[in-house]
């Protein structure tokens, strides 16, 4: 009885011995009660839908016409699918290559501490939640104000170190002593000399414009050898003289002054203090104009556009690779601690350097678990939909469009139109089976 | 030069302290970078966190992170408010039934089937296996068109039995492929004296393999889970008025900048479970994900 293991017939599995030969039912009953259900819903949920939906792909929206390629045609000409298969393809030669490398530094990083439990606690983190919430997570950190989106906060920062906005939006001269716009600078027309004193009244300036710390205007005494003035609000509630610093008028800080030659030529820069006041000391005597340089006004930073029509497809690869960094560090970082340590000693022993160490074993050693991060980024790319989805706001859709999102929105999303929307499927189909059937054979032969 | 003593578990045992520090200094660019690079993919969820708190006043117009300096723009009332939010709270207890349901059956289905594939015998058996797995190919893209008329036929449209049984059918592939290699494992005499104590299939399977293939089950019980309640795609073609929380938010987003106050705390409750879920079983996450991926 015991040497009757695994032979190919075995009729009497699942009954309780001592009956006589088992009916068909009774053999295979077992076996459908296993599989039944199983096969039942794999059926009717995925075999049947792939027949019909190939076979309604040749049809028209409304599925009476039979219209052959129509569809696949109109797949490769209408506009908005021609982004998307254009935008599947960057999708395909960038993402899937850049999560992988991403993963390897990450990998090779950890490799060289302890304790990196945290780190990549932190980092695989994004994949539990879910592309549809990253995605939420991204359309708010795209924000482009720079007072809501983080990423364009992060960039003023870096701008407004590199080349600060000015501290005044718009403003007039006060009296018509001076003359210009915001863009050449607002010239005063009386010619200065060494010991003169200017005057540079603005007006046009709201109560909540007034660059901060601005304290009361004050006229400047004269300085000998040099040209001192001021910059102030020349606005006094209820009256007061257009052109003379009065109580109540702020001075303008930290605007940009310029003293300027005869031929219109800047030579010398100041900033105004707290009071408005300004001083160019030991200046050559000449004939000098002062003027309020353009950078007080130039406009604050705006913010990168990040979901607009040009960079919304980098936007969202970049939310994708923040996503799935962490899939390829730990699968990487698994194969890395799976090489032998003494292939690695006996090649530095030999006198090899870390980077040809790196280079020459480690990478081949790890060509497998690279290729399986790869090839699994590159499925899961091509059917990107939930993160394209969520960040891409209505208006852009077309710009961010995927295949798989382009299927939804042809098929139930507004167009309603099936017969399109089975053909989009079928091609996706047909671009997912050649890269999972490599998949497939891999896994066959391991298993 | 150390002396190392050839300890049990340890070659480097008896190293100066100033050789250990020397050597950890040498590491701590490399730590300076990781420390970076860890708050760095941080940020993005920490927005999200106190971009929930953000008083709806403020909510749209100021950054989360002015919160630090201003405690005050800070509150709970949104998460108070969409508690309060029938919209928000029913999807999130419709994505739980969802979630729950679409994990139980498709494992449950797939562990039956499974252990046919793997230990009974019958004609056709690996060729029909080979087609089973052969599924995990198609996208789900090409069910989405065709379930959409019948479930209008059958009146499975926007319920969550047509829900589940859409994410059990496409759960099944991966499930009975990982059940199946799992289960060849289990030693043959085990089920061989099973059977001579005249032990049915069905005792056999409840009470001999379900036990044994527990991890294997549990790891996949998290994915399945994880990948359901984060979906959007079918929920979002087959739910209208019972929906999961995810096409509950993303109905919201069409108004994002004047509904942040729902969108945020809504969107860091529903990542808040797989967090959860995640934290909790981090290790069975990264073996199921390894068992999958690589041999």
């Amino acid at each position: 009885m015991s040497e009757s293991v695994s032979t190919a017939e075995a009729p009497t599995r699942g009954l309780p011995p001592g009956d006589g030969e088992p009916s068909i039912w009774q053999r295979y009953g077992v076996v459908a009660v296993f599989l039944g259900p199983a096969l039942i819903l794999l059926g009717v949920w995925i075999v049947y839908p792939t027949i019909r939906t190939i076979i309604r792909s040749f049809f028209d929206r409304s599925g009476d016409e039979f219209v052959g390629l129509d569809n696949y045609q109109t797949l490769f000409e209408d506009d908005t699918l021609l982004t998307a298969l254009r935008n599947n393809l960057l999708w395909l030669l960038i993402v899937p290559a850049f999560v992988t490398a991403v993963g390897l530094v990450f990998a090779v990083l950890l490799e060289r501490v302890r304790f990196s439990t945290a780190f990549k606690v932190a980092v695989f983190m994004p994949m539990a939640i879910s592309l549809f919430a990253a995605g939420v997570i991204w359309r708010l950190m795209y924000e482009k104000d720079p007072d809501q989106g983080t990423v364009n906060a992060a960039v003023a920062v870096v701008k407004d170190a590199v080349s600060p906005s000015g501290v005044l939006s718009a403003a007039q001269p006060s009296t018509d002593a001076m003359q210009g716009g915001p863009k050449g600078g607002l010239v005063l027309e009386r010619v200065l000399a060494t010991g003169d004193i200017a005057q540079l009244g603005l007006t046009g300036i709201r109560s909540s414009e007034v660059p901060g710390g601005a304290e009361q205007a004050v006229a400047p005494e004269a300085l000998a050898g040099g040209i001192t003035g001021v910059v102030w609000r020349d606005f006094k509630p209820g009256g007061g003289t257009a052109g003379e610093v009065e109580e109540e008028e702020l001075g303008l800080p930290g605007v940009t002054v310029e003293l300027r030659d005869e031929n219109g030529r800047s030579v010398l820069e100041t900033t105004t203090e707290a009071d408005g006041t300004f001083a160019f000391e030991e200046v050559e005597s000449g004939s000098y104009r002062a003027a309020i340089g353009p950078e007080t006004f130039s406009e604050p930073y705006a913010g990168v556009s990040w979901l607009g029509a040009s960079l919304i497809t980098p936007a969202i690869m970049l939310s994708y690779v923040w996503v799935w960094a962490g899939f390829a560090m730990v699968v990487i970082a698994a194969g890395l601690a799976a090489i032998p340590r003494d292939l690695l000693e006996a090649a530095r022993t030999d006198g090899a350097t870390e980077m040809q160490v790196f280079r020459r074993v480690t990478i081949p050693l790890l060509a497998p678990v690279l290729t399986v991060v790869f090839i699994t980024m590159l499925i899961y790319v091509l059917k990107v939909f939930d993160i394209v989805i969520a960040v891409a706001p209505g208006s852009v859709q077309d710009d961010a469009n995927v295949i798989a999102l382009a299927m939804w929105r042809t098929s139930f999303g507004g167009v309603n139109d099936f017969g399109l929307g089975a053909a989009i499927a079928v091609f996706l189909f047909l671009l997912v089976i050649p890269i999972l059937a490599i998949n497939v054979r891999r896994f066959r032969r391991e298993v | 030069m150390t002396t190392a003593e050839i300890e049990p578990g340890g070659v480097e045992s008896r190293e100066p302290t100033a050789t250990r520090i020397v050597r950890y200094l040498g590491k701590a660019p490399v730590y300076l970078v990781l420390v970076f690079l860890g708050l760095l993919w941080l940020v993005p969820t920490i927005g999200l966190f106190f971009t929930s708190l953000l008083d709806s006043t403020v909510v749209g117009r100021v950054g989360w992170w002015e919160i630090f300096s201003t405690p005050s723009l800070g509150t709970l009332e949104n998460y108070g408010d969409i508690l309060d939010n029938d919209a928000i709270t029913s999807a999130l207890l419709t994505t739980l039934w969802v979630s729950i349901g679409s994990t139980i059956l498709p494992i449950f289905l797939a562990a039956l089937a499974a252990y046919a594939f793997a230990w009974l015998e019958f004609p056709g058996r690996d060729w029909l296996f080979l087609v089973v797995v052969a599924l995990l190919v198609v996208p789900i893209q090409m069910a989405l068109i065709p379930i959409f008329s019948l479930y209008n036929d059958l009146g499975l449209f926007d319920t969550i039995p047509g829900l589940i049984l859409f994410h059990t059918a496409f759960g099944l592939p991966f499930a009975i492929f990982l059940l199946r290699n799992f289960f060849i494992g289990i030693p043959k005499d085990l089920l061989e004296a099973a059977r001579i104590d005249g032990a049915s299939e069905m005792r056999i399977f409840f009470r001999l393999i379900l036990p044994l293939g527990l991890p294997a089950i549990a790891s996949l019980a998290i994915f399945q889970f994880l990948w359901v309640w984060n979906d959007l795609l079918v929920a979002l073609t087959f739910a209208r008025e019972t929906q999961p929380i995810t096409v509950a938010i993303f109905s919201q987003l069409r108004q994002f900048s004047a509904n942040l106050e729902v969108i945020a705390p809504a969107a860091f409750v529903s990542l808040a479970i797989p967090l959860v879920v995640f934290f909790a079983f981090q290790r069975y996450f990264v073996e199921g994900l390894l068992a999958g991926s690589v041999k």
